[in-house]
């Protein structure tokens, strides 16, 4: 044991698969693509292989605008694990894209407080490099 | 009230009970709550472990609780879909019995919920841990919290927010009336009598959830017995006869949920009740999985209680709790009295207690017909039962 101090427990990122490398190989490069159906012609989220509407296997990627509004939020003051004591408060939320999914994300650049969010707050989703290889989709309000 | 379906009265509860120590319990594993209950159970419905010929749980599998009873049952179902499961279970055995494959089933739950907390470990490629995780949307407080933001937006944040008030402190009051409540535990910390003050004053945990909209983490088990009619008919105590029945989900993460404001009870609400063919007012005593105040808001709306957005007025002035109109909860809920991680076993020990007239001090007069409803996950599984004690 050396006298170090603890060294910061790491945050949960996501283990890319398959199924979505290519939605996080494009977050790397700051861009939000979306899985989109061919035959029902709707975009959808989160990324799998088969459209959760009309259940086809007829997919595709389109990128997404990035544009959105505040379906949703939470201001966290508890930390939910050990790795996040020293985020909070933060303000976890759901947002609605211009394309129609929703996008769970955490709002950045407000006061982490209820007052300094509202639902139907319009923003922009920008990118917070996470780690060498994450990058996470983050929500702007404008 | 009409005679309901041909799986009405084909089963019915005949034993229920809780582990022996509930609370904190740090001494004790999940799997001993697991057999004291089972054991606890069947002692109240007058059966032994020998005569169970399937068994259900939730969480951990039926293969590791056999094991442990020592007991190899002929039918077998570890379904596990959140605190709802167990309601589940309970239609499932009833299938199974109506099938004429098995005439007593075995639920049994146990959860070292409090003295394990945190380290339940996660799948680093479910949909939950890719997409939801990394932001903090960990555990089932902040995804509750955002769906209701939606509905505070919705239907006026400060009437919603009364009603939360509501039915956290009439839930409390009744717990005040139950011996095996966390709130009458020695290691209960502060006052357990509190009003709307100590509840507005009370700290966040996620906004707009204060500390005292989140149901307890407690240690604990429950079991219960579920019989066909022919065991029923020859049991030790008056059983609570299956009415109806039904269960359904709509999503598992929180993000995926089609609408923040109305859960699946909105289907499995109306199915149970049509099957039993009882209406709203013929209800006695509501049982409703208050993992979160906002939960009972959403859940009596869903299950048709009353309109989207009324839930807030039809809680008011305490009416849910002793004393009120319209009885909920009266064991004190997973809000005061226990609860454990997956709660809905509780529901079915006190809708059955409360059916029999053994609930002591908070004995719901008249009680014949009960309601009992679980949510499981992040408002995604829900599973309704009518039960009945004729
Ligand atoms: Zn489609």
């Amino acid at each position: 044991m050396t006298n170090q101090p603890p060294a910061r427990m790491p945050l949960p990122l996501p283990t890319p698969t398959q199924e979505n490398d290519f939605y996080w190989e494009k977050c790397k490069e700051h861009e939000l693509w979306l899985r989109s159906c061919n035959a029902c012609n709707e975009p959808y989220f989160y990324p799998r292989d088969m459209c959760p509407e009309c259940h086809s296997r007829d997919t595709t990627w389109v990128q997404a605008s990035g544009r959105g509004e505040v379906h949703a939020y939470a201001v966290v003051e508890r930390p939910p694990t050990p790795a996040f004591a020293g985020e909070v408060p933060f303000v976890t939320a759901l947002i609605k894209l211009e394309e129609g999914p929703i996008l769970p994300t955490r709002i950045v650049g407000v006061e982490p407080v209820p007052d300094a969010v509202s639902i139907g707050m319009a923003g922009q989703i920008e990118f917070d490099d996470a780690s060498e290889t994450i990058s996470l989709p983050v929500f702007r309000p404008n | 009230m009409t005679t309901g379906s041909d799986l009405s009265r084909v089963a019915a509860i005949i034993g229920v009970d809780e582990s022996d120590e509930m609370g904190h319990v740090p001494h004790k594993s999940s799997m001993q709550h697991h057999a004291e209950a089972a054991d606890n159970a069947l002692r109240d419905a007058g059966l032994t472990l020998d005569d169970v010929d399937a068994l259900f749980c939730a969480g951990v599998g039926t293969v590791s609780v056999a094991e442990y009873l020592g007991i190899v049952p002929k039918y077998t179902d570890t379904t596990s879909i959140g605190g709802s499961s167990f309601l589940a279970h309970v239609e499932h055995a009833m299938a199974a019995i109506n099938a004429g494959l098995i005439d007593v089933a075995l639920i049994t739950h146990g959860e070292a919920g409090r003295s394990t907390r945190g380290r339940v470990g996660r799948d680093p490629t479910a949909a939950g841990s890719q997409y939801e995780a990394p932001y903090g949307m960990i555990g089932a407080p902040v995804a509750y919290a955002m769906a209701c933001s939606r509905y505070m937006h919705m239907y006026g944040p400060e009437r919603v927010r009364q009603g939360m008030a509501d039915v956290s402190i009439a839930t409390r009051k009744w717990a005040l009336q139950n011996p095996k409540s966390f709130v009458n535990h020695p290691s209960w910390i502060g006052p357990a009598d509190v009003g709307y003050e100590d509840y507005h004053d009370s700290r966040w945990i996620a906004w707009p959830f204060h500390i005292m909209d989140c149901c307890l983490v407690t240690d604990g088990g429950g079991a219960c017995v579920v019989v066909s009619a022919d065991v029923a008919r020859n049991a030790k105590k008056k059983p609570a006869w299956i009415l109806g029945s039904a269960e359904g989900h709509d999503h598992q993460i929180i993000s995926q949920m089609p609408d923040l404001t109305r859960t699946i009870a909105h289907e499995t609400g109306p199915r149970s009740m049509q099957m039993a063919g009882v209406t709203h007012d013929d209800i006695d005593l509501t049982m409703i999985y208050d993992s979160f105040t906002y939960t009972v808001l959403t859940t009596l709306e869903s299950l048709g209680y009353c309109g989207p957005g009324e839930a807030p007025d039809f809680v008011a002035n305490l009416r849910t709790g002793p004393g009120g109109d319209f009885p909920m909860n009266t064991s004190g809920g997973g809000l005061s009295y226990a609860h454990t991680g997956m709660y809905g076993m509780f529901l079915l020990i006190e809708a059955t207690r409360q059916l029999r007239g053994e609930s002591g001090d908070r004995q719901v007069e008249d009680c014949n017909l009960s309601l009992v409803h679980g949510t499981g996950g992040e408002l995604s599984s829900t599973a309704t039962l009518v039960l009945s004690n004729s």
